[in-house]
């Protein structure tokens, strides 16, 4: 069965592909909205979420299906000890299709082995966010008409940052894409990933702390949160949380067409005075996210047979 | 320092120096209730210094385990005295249950029923990353 864990489970042609359905989705929405009819989407959250967990909720509603729902871990059989194999299997037999979330890295890993019906990955510990990046690609295209020839900025964390780790990867397959990491040191981008998705593709990036003086040359900048989860030391969290703060004082010698995007939620790194800014692209990620979300149930569920 | 030669059994030759204990760790060799030899820091021309295993039985040995550890290491079957067999090591594609992922956040940290797998994510530096995390094994 065809699941989805990690954005390198999706080909090149595939990504395109469901960039392509997004926006026929955009375009004809009408055309899309009973293609789910008597199919259930199963949303497992083992952890908190707001935007994920509703997108796809929305994007099964709005293809014509119903969603069931489980929120909170403390009320299900997670917490009798179930194991994640055991609740897909169970979840498996009533429902067309899975997108879960859990704190844990590999869950969705060990979901998909077990379940007989397609598994999204909604999250899994900081490992890998699949459809976060699906939603930054469909924004980046609909703001600049493809993906090559950009210079991508990356901003906060980017060594714990799942969506950036997963983006790179993506829009690494694209030509005349450059990359300038701006990070903390100690938050800098794994050696693994740049070695990866990087390095072995010639690809050129810069590694800086400063912000400022690398925001001349970028077309994307690409904001994280300091991710308090993610860090077994508070101490470390509390000093590294404040370390970049977009604010309109630092877009002064920025590109007119800049897209600042932001996977959310954030907490302080991007000032709500650039909310008006016609380069803030962060909440139409959000609808983007709906539409990836859209498109990849359909994808699915069609491999599957089940529509 | 001597040590018998054995008459039936496995001697594991040409361990880099100071992989022996680790190698005889994952084996578990200790749980044997045979004869078996650890030799540390034995002279050897090729390699300076290394380390040999020997053990007095004629048992069968994950071999997976040994080229994890250290694919030069060589094994010989030893069979009335004679050496009848030298098998060849190589890296395993797949580790299965033989060392456990150290990251905190991985599923199999909480869920104990799960097979510890590692995949060989890079040959040429021997490094190993699990099925579920990812994490590279330590």
């Amino acid at each position: 069965m065809r699941s989805v864990i990690d954005i390198v489970d999706l080909t090149t042609e595939e990504l395109d592909e469901l960039i392509k359905t997004a926006v026929d989705i955009i375009n004809n929405p009408n055309k899309y909205s009973e293609i789910c009819r008597g199919k259930k989407l199963a949303t497992l959250f083992f952890e908190p979420s707001t935007r994920t967990r509703m997108s796809f909720e929305a994007a099964m509603y709005e293809l014509g299906g119903h969603v069931i729902s489980m929120t909170d871990a403390g009320s299900s059989s997670a917490a009798k000890g179930e194991s994640v194999a055991d609740t897909a299997k169970t979840v498996s037999c009533y429902t067309d299709i899975i997108a879960m979330r859990h704190p844990k890295e590999g869950a969705a890993y060990v979901a998909a082995k077990a379940a007989s019906i397609p598994v999204i990955n909604a999250g899994d510990g900081g490992h890998c966010h699949p459809t976060q990046t699906l939603a930054d690609l469909l924004t980046i295209y609909r703001e600049k008409g493809g993906f090559d020839n950009l210079t991508v900025g990356l901003c906060g964390d980017l060594k714990f940052g799942r969506t950036v780790h997963s983006l790179i990867n993506a829009l690494s397959r694209y030509n005349g894409i450059k990359y300038v990491l701006i990070s903390p040191e100690e938050l800098k981008l794994p050696s693994y990933v740049k070695a990866d998705s990087i390095k072995s593709k010639n690809i050129p990036y810069t590694q800086t702390t400063d912000l400022e003086s690398a925001m001349p040359e970028l077309d994307i900048l690409y904001m994280t949160r300091v991710q308090r989860e993610r860090f077994f030391n508070e101490e470390d969290y509390l000093r590294l949380k404040d370390s970049y703060i977009l604010t309109p004082d630092k877009l002064k010698n920025a590109k007119a067409d800049l897209s600042i995007m932001h996977p959310l939620p954030r907490v302080n790194e991007i000032s709500a005075a650039i909310d008006d800014d016609p380069r803030a692209c962060y909440f139409k990620q959000v609808l983007n996210g709906k539409y990836m979300r859209m498109a990849l149930i359909i994808k699915l569920l069609k491999e599957a047979g089940t529509i | 320092m001597n040590i018998d030669s054995i008459q039936n059994g496995v001697v594991i030759d040409h361990i880099k120096a100071g992989y022996g204990m680790n190698l005889y760790e994952l084996l578990k060799l200790g749980e044997l209730d045979v004869s078996v030899a650890l030799i540390k820091n034995v002279q050897s021309k090729k390699m300076g210094k290394k380390d040999i295993i020997k053990i007095d039985a004629d048992i069968e040995l994950n071999l997976d385990i040994i080229g994890y550890v250290d694919p030069g290491a060589t094994v010989n079957i030893i069979k009335d005295s004679v050496l009848t067999e030298k098998l060849s090591i190589d890296m395993p594609e797949t580790l299965v249950n033989v060392i456990k992922c150290k990251n905190p956040r991985c599923i199999t940290s909480c869920e104990q029923e799960l097979d510890q797998i590692f995949k060989l994510s890079d040959k040429k530096n021997g490094e190993y990353r699990c099925i579920y995390c990812e994490a590279k094994a330590k």
